[in-house]
């Protein structure tokens, strides 16, 4: 378990020429321009399918200015991307009109099937616009993005804590885990799972009492409910102009496709 | 001599528990450096929390030229700076640098300013190499010196140490040791290594059950075996107090930093 999330983990940091243009940017600018991909692909219907493949474009262009690498981008997006498309599979056997395609068992139906390619196709360019978010931007960058959005400050700081003691809740989950191991556990079915369980019962009040700590902590050097910022974030004209070209661009597509 | 540290009668109970301290009176000069000895459960810490307000009992206690109270706490909290002893509690921004900087930006100092004490108080611990790192990319000799510095940064006039040898190998305690040496700092440091109680500071205290039962020059207190067993502390097999005094005598209270 600790392996795998220390797998994943690996994959929080930047990748890319971190000298490149679009790693560059100010973070605003690319949490903007990447959401409003995400969500002119989302918004658009089947129909508009220029508007899938615009919004594509856009995401190869950055990840090649970026010079982030199509292997980099995949071992980031298949940690989630298997989860989002389970949900399109099924649609096809459940959404009924058009023609029918009998599968022997499944019969599957036309209207589902467009549903599906529709789901799949918003799926993939949301997944891989917050991996390319992620591949370009370091996470404390983009909070401090979000901060400057007016993402209420309590969310980014418990986002921020989260990040910076996932790593060692999960050394501390791995050495749980070794303990429990090196004394014989060995789960081969759910009735075995009640160790697990007073784990994550001790997982929760360590990391409670951890919370208590690391406040004091912060009130001993002085903090009093502000986060202080060491350097102010800078919007440039390469930033307005990265998030205007975005946005005109696929608005122009979107807005088009649905005016025709 | 100025005092840095009064404490008179200085009384604190858990809500529903013992009494954790019971009665403390001790004073610190300008300059000392002091170890706290004493078993787990003595009141080391609690009295440590005291020192900057996170937890205020009854008696009185001036720190710093301040009396601890509410309406001094801020002020207070630039003068005592508390290295904890887990430094994962005391490291909670991404990066090393925004953690260093975080006292200085909480005292109000501009930007300049906090980018120069940063760098100073890095400098002091040798850790500039890491300041664009983050934390947990670093090892636990590392850390706790970053989180040294994050104190340092603050520029107390008290520096209280929570076990700072605690996990440490012996060549990042051997390191440790040598920068807490060339830190020209009144310190306070609550420890069970007696033989870093010993090359680091010229007096100890002891603290058992919430009452301070010996207070000396430290090479005397070490030398009180009697003393030392009576309240679960010992020096570790066939240790040499004598060698290590004629080592870090001369080091023990630096006029200037190295």
């Amino acid at each position: 378990m600790s392996g795998l999330c220390n797998h994943s983990l690996e994959l929080t940091g930047l990748a890319g020429d971190p000298d490149s243009a679009i790693h560059r940017l100010d973070p605003r600018a690319k949490v903007i321009g990447l959401l409003s991909v995400t969500i002119v692909a989302v918004s658009a219907p089947i129909e508009l399918w220029p508007v899938y493949a615009v919004c594509a474009a856009v995401l190869v262009v950055c990840a090649a200015v970026a010079r982030v690498r199509p292997g980099d981008l995949w071992r980031r997006v298949r940690v989630v991307l298997p989860f989002v498309l389970v949900l399109g599979v099924f649609v096809p056997f459940v959404r009924e009109g058009g023609a029918t395609y009998d599968l022997g068992l499944l019969t599957a139906h036309e209207a589902g099937v467009q549903v599906c390619l529709a789901v799949s196709a918003k799926a993939i360019i949301g997944t891989f616009s917050a991996a390319l978010l992620g591949t370009t931007t370091t996470f404390p960058q983009v909070l401090r993005a979000l901060e400057a959005l007016r993402v209420p400050r309590l969310i980014v700081l418990i986002a921020a804590f989260m990040y910076r003691y996932l790593f060692v809740i999960v050394e501390e989950v791995g050495r749980m885990r070794s303990a429990l191991v090196s004394r014989g556990y060995n789960p081969r079915h759910m009735l075995q799972a009640g160790p697990m369980g007073r784990m994550a019962t001790a997982m929760f009040l360590r990391t409670y009492s951890r919370g208590e700590r690391v406040y004091h902590a912060m009130l001993a050097r002085g903090y009093n409910g502000v986060m202080p910022q060491l350097t102010p974030l800078a919007f440039g004209r390469a930033d307005a102009l990265f998030v205007a070209g975005v946005l005109t661009l696929i608005l122009s597509v979107r807005i088009a496709g649905a005016a025709a | 001599m100025t005092c840095v540290v009064h404490a008179r009668g200085l009384r604190y109970r858990y809500p529903g528990h013992h009494e954790a301290l019971r009665g403390i009176d001790l004073r610190i000069t300008h300059g000392e450096r002091v170890a706290l000895l004493g078993p787990n459960g003595a009141g080391k810490t609690t009295f440590m929390m005291h020192l900057n307000g996170l937890m205020m009992g009854e008696g009185s206690l001036e720190v710093a030229g301040l009396q601890v109270a509410k309406n001094t706490l801020q002020r207070l909290r630039a003068r005592v700076g508390i290295v904890f002893q887990d430094p994962d509690d005391q490291l909670f921004m991404p990066t090393v640098r925004e953690d260093v900087a975080f006292g200085p930006l909480n005292m109000g100092l501009d930007t300049e300013a906090v980018h120069a004490r940063v760098a100073e108080a890095l400098g002091k611990v040798r850790m500039a190499h890491v300041v664009d790192r983050a934390p947990y990319q670093l090892s636990m000799g590392e850390r706790r010196r970053v989180a040294i510095a994050t104190v340092l940064a603050m520029e107390p006039s008290l520096l209280v140490l929570d076990e700072p040898s605690a996990n440490l190998d012996p060549r990042a305690r051997r390191e440790l040791l040598e920068v807490l040496e060339s830190i020209d700092r009144t310190m306070l440091v609550t420890t069970h290594d007696l033989p870093l109680a010993a090359e680091l500071c010229e007096r100890a205290v002891i603290l058992a059950a919430g009452q301070i039962v010996g207070d000396g020059p430290c090479h005397e207190i070490l030398a009180d075996a009697e003393l030392l067993a009576a309240h679960d502390l010992e020096l570790p097999a066939g240790f040499d107090l004598g060698a290590i005094e004629r080592r870090s005598r001369p080091l023990a209270v630096p006029l200037f930093p190295r």
